[in-house]
């Protein structure tokens, strides 16, 4: 990439109402996004506001809308996604933006919560350790969605979540898929209860957004498809009450 | 998750019952499909049509099927596009939803008895 040339980018400049700012920046080799953000923040306005940790893909919180796309700015390099030298920079969708480029994810991580997103076991430490036999198809289906770092690409790529605000999401819902399987947990049949349905993952239009663009290369869609037999099994044994609440 | 309308229970089996009714419906559009390429093969009149169907319990006995899988499938489905497009939920869409499958289902079955009889 020639470093003489420059990049025209837009920037969202406000809250849920604002504006786009344009800055020239110069183009650099391997240069990312989050390069050019941070460039603009440092050298041409000190006042725009993003998030950023650890710069190398681990901790997700870098994540923002690049041309209309859900994407880690880390992870992505402006030769990759900068369209006639150009590119629009946006918060994340679907959710508050609290300024410019820094979105509230405090309903990402509510719905984490009301999924029963929290492991609850029922060992004490008296207990020997549980055996789970890595080859076991708990396990196996458990590790296949394991490693998401929370990072709301799939939550902002989400139709549904734009359409039905209640809807828990892709994240979440994995997250409750990977519990499910844990033969370890307790509370299963509630948080089963407390994943289907309307707002739950009964909603999947089975779009595949999140999946295409998890940046992990981890298939929410699939999760949510076993929630979606899981609970309908359930219903149909008369096993499948109301979310409970604890 | 319940807003004031159907339990989670119901909710899922809704979804369950659309599924269902979703692998019979596709079975009668092909058999549909196949008898109206099949029928029109000497052209089409009212009078082959009810030649065909006019004392057939098997006919009337599939079309019969094939409405209320309609009548099952479609208002489930209207039910979802109503609550994402328009933000309607609770009981009042319930409501409606279950007034249109008794439409369809009335007007479905009354075609069928109709070229029956």
């Amino acid at each position: 990439m020639a470093a003489s040339s420059t990049l025209a980018v837009s920037v969202w400049r406000g809250k849920e109402s604002g504006r786009f700012q344009t800055f020239e920046v110069p183009r650099h080799e391997s240069q990312t996004v989050l390069d050019v953000v941070t460039h603009i923040q440092r050298a041409l306005d000190s006042t725009l506001s993003y998030r950023f940790s650890c710069r190398v893909g681990m901790c997700g919180s870098c994540a923002m809308n690049v041309n209309g796309r859900a994407r880690w700015t880390c992870r992505t390099h402006v030769a990759e996604v900068a369209a006639g030298d150009r590119l629009e920079i946006t918060p994340l969708a679907n959710l508050p933006v609290i300024k410019d480029l820094v979105t509230d994810m405090t309903p990402f991580f509510d719905k984490w919560a009301k999924a029963r997103g929290r492991f609850q076991g029922g060992r004490t430490r008296g207990h020997d350790f549980a055996r789970v036999l890595p080859e076991s198809r708990e396990r196996r289906l458990a590790d296949a969605a394991i490693e998401c770092i929370g990072c709301g690409v799939c939550y902002s790529s989400c139709d549904v979540v734009t359409w039905n605000p209640d809807y828990l999401g892709p994240a979440a819902l994995n997250r409750a898929w990977t519990l499910l399987n844990d033969v370890r947990d307790t509370d299963n049949r509630a948080r089963l209860g407390a994943v289907a349905g309307d707002a739950g993952c009964h909603a999947c239009h089975t779009h595949m957004n999140c999946t295409e663009r998890c940046p992990m290369k981890l298939a929410p869609t699939a999760s949510i498809a076993g929630l979606k037999r899981a609970a309908a099994l359930a219903a149909l044994k008369g096993e499948l009450g109301d979310a409970v609440t604890k | 998750m319940s807003d004031g309308g159907l339990s989670i229970r119901a909710q899922v089996l809704l979804w369950t019952a659309q599924r269902a009714s979703a692998v019979v419906l596709a079975v009668c559009v092909i058999i549909h499909l196949v008898t109206i390429i099949y029928a029109v093969r000497n052209g089409l009149s009212a009078a082959e049509i009810l030649g065909r169907t006019r004392g057939s319990y098997a006919w009337a006995g599939f079309y019969a099927i094939f409405v209320a899988a309609v009548a099952v499938h479609a208002p489930i489905g209207l039910r979802s596009v109503l609550s994402e497009s328009f933000n309607w939920r609770g009981a009042s869409l319930d409501i409606a939803v279950m007034v249109m499958a008794l439409a369809l289902a009335l007007w479905g079955f009354r075609a069928v008895y109709s070229v029956f009889i």
